[in-house]
């Protein structure tokens, strides 16, 4: 499919116009079969944007996390797969422009924005219990190279990744908590399946696990310990996108019981459509959704060059909270969505479809489970102190 | 650090031990060795504050919250002298 251009657009509406052309036209296929949606990766590629938080001076766009939250989130109405996988993209990106300084992590950022490299994660590992802040595996030099073999449980879309960023001990004698990031280019990589995905919602995502092995320049092992890049940036940036990608879903939910109500009202103008009280109280729910998730994208910009800053407790607790409240909204919001939409909502062939919205809301506490985090929270909240 | 407190240092020392769940024993870390790169977690670390400031009945302020002064033995005694805790 061409997508038409538009040289005057904001960037919400350039998303909304890849959204609707080309995601929303996919996106039943692409869950239905649990498979990559292609289209839609290729779209944003063929406009630059998996360069988006690639700086300038490297050939991206140089957007900030607040641009390219509102593309994920603006993407998650018509594919919420697809904006998962930039909102993936876009994590591993932001770690590796932040951290990555030496000179071939510079020029892999460049080749990133150049040729439009998709990158993938692999921070989980078989044995380790989901805990993404220890590794077994580790990586072994031998001269200037590096090699490693992990067995992840989970590498979204690892099979159509240009790259993917390992996390693994830095020697083999180091604990399993001194951890490093370490760049695995596609064409010194393989992947070995080891499960599938089929799953009740981000089919798209394609998450499969995999024992993946890799070999490479040793200059593409990230010298910053992964104990700061995770802090610094890996979680506050996966939390505010994954927030504003599930606002995305709610929006698209409230925008459907909207639609439902006003055509209701149409209907009969003598009286007030019955779900207009529930849509009303929807309006509500929607803006303390919306605000915290806001307010905290701010925030993190304004602190997001200061490891010590984004590293406090405070700030912590307050992303933690969001990643909780947000998971638990997105859920909330699609089923008064459903109540006000009714069978119209419940129908998988109807213009007011929410079944894969609301399969797909369902993933937010699950993936980073709501009660690890909520586990680390409570350990934070012991050492909290008021400033 | 070559004014440290034997006493403060060896019970400090004794509740990284108890508490920090590190891969190596703490009696063979010096003052300055790095409690992290000895497998001292952000989690642990929070348990191992807890445990200074029930021994020495002090609480750390928000200022002194950070990553470094959990990083090594030294550390952790200089804030407690920050703290008024020398002997």
């Amino acid at each position: 499919m061409t997508v038409t251009e538009a040289p005057t657009e904001t960037l919400q509406q350039q998303a909304r116009r890849i959204g609707t052309q080309v995601a929303a036209v996919h996106a039943a296929d692409v869950d239905r079969a649990a498979r990559f949606p292609v289209e839609t990766i290729d779209a944003l590629r063929a406009e630059r944007l998996l360069g988006a938080l690639v700086p300038a001076e490297l050939g991206g766009l140089g957007h900030d996390l607040r641009q390219a939250a509102r593309v994920v989130r603006e993407l998650a109405r018509h594919c919420a797969s697809s904006a998962m996988i930039l909102a993936m993209h876009h994590i591993q990106v932001a770690c590796l422009v932040r951290h990555g300084s030496s000179a071939p992590l510079r020029a892999f950022a460049a080749e990133v924005a150049d040729r439009q490299l998709l990158l993938a994660s692999a921070t989980t590992e078989i044995g380790i219990g989901g805990n993404t802040r220890n590794s077994s595996c580790a990586v072994e030099l031998d001269g200037d190279r590096f090699s490693l073999t992990k067995v992840a449980p989970v590498i979204s879309y690892g099979r159509y990744a240009d790259g993917i960023l390992a996390t693994a001990r830095r020697t083999a004698d180091s604990v399993p908590s001194d951890q490093v990031l370490v760049v695995c280019r596609r064409d010194s990589l393989s992947l070995d399946a080891i499960s599938e995905w089929d799953t009740l919602g981000f089919r798209g995502t394609c998450s499969q696990g995999f024992t993946l092995t890799a070999s490479g320049p040793a200059e593409l092992v990230c010298d910053a310990p992964f104990a700061l890049i995770s802090t610094h940036t890996m979680l506050p940036t996966s939390h505010l996108l994954w927030a504003s990608l599930w606002l995305g879903i709610a929006e698209q939910a409230v925008s459907s019981a909207q639609r439902f109500v006003q055509k209701a009202a149409r209907k009969d103008l003598s009286v007030t459509p019955p779900g207009a009280t529930r849509l009303a109280a929807l309006l509500v729910t929607r803006q303390q959704f919306a605000a915290p998730v806001e307010a905290l994208l701010a925030r993190y910009l304004r602190i997001a060059d200061d490891p010590e800053a984004t590293a406090a407790i405070d700030f912590m607790v307050e992303v933690n909270a969001l990643k909780i409240s947000a998971s638990t909204l997105v859920v909330d919001v699609v089923g008064q969505a459903m109540l006000i939409c009714g069978i119209a909502g419940y129908r998988e062939d109807s213009e007011f479809s929410l079944g894969r919205l609301l399969r797909d809301a369902h993933g937010a506490a699950v993936m980073v489970n709501n009660d690890r985090i909520a586990g680390n929270t409570a350990q934070l909240a012991l050492a909290q102190r008021e400033g | 650090m070559t004014q440290l407190n034997t006493t403060v240092a060896e019970t400090v020392r004794t509740i990284v031990g108890k508490y920090g769940k590190l891969a190596a024993d703490a009696a063979t870390l010096s003052e300055t060795s790095d409690l992290y790169a000895a497998g001292l977690t952000s989690h642990a670390s929070v348990t191992v504050m807890l445990a200074v400031e029930d021994e020495w009945d002090v609480e750390f302020p928000q200022h002194l919250l950070k990553k470094s002064t959990f990083g090594s033995i030294g550390a952790i005694v200089a804030a407690l002298a920050e703290l008024g805790v020398t002997g």
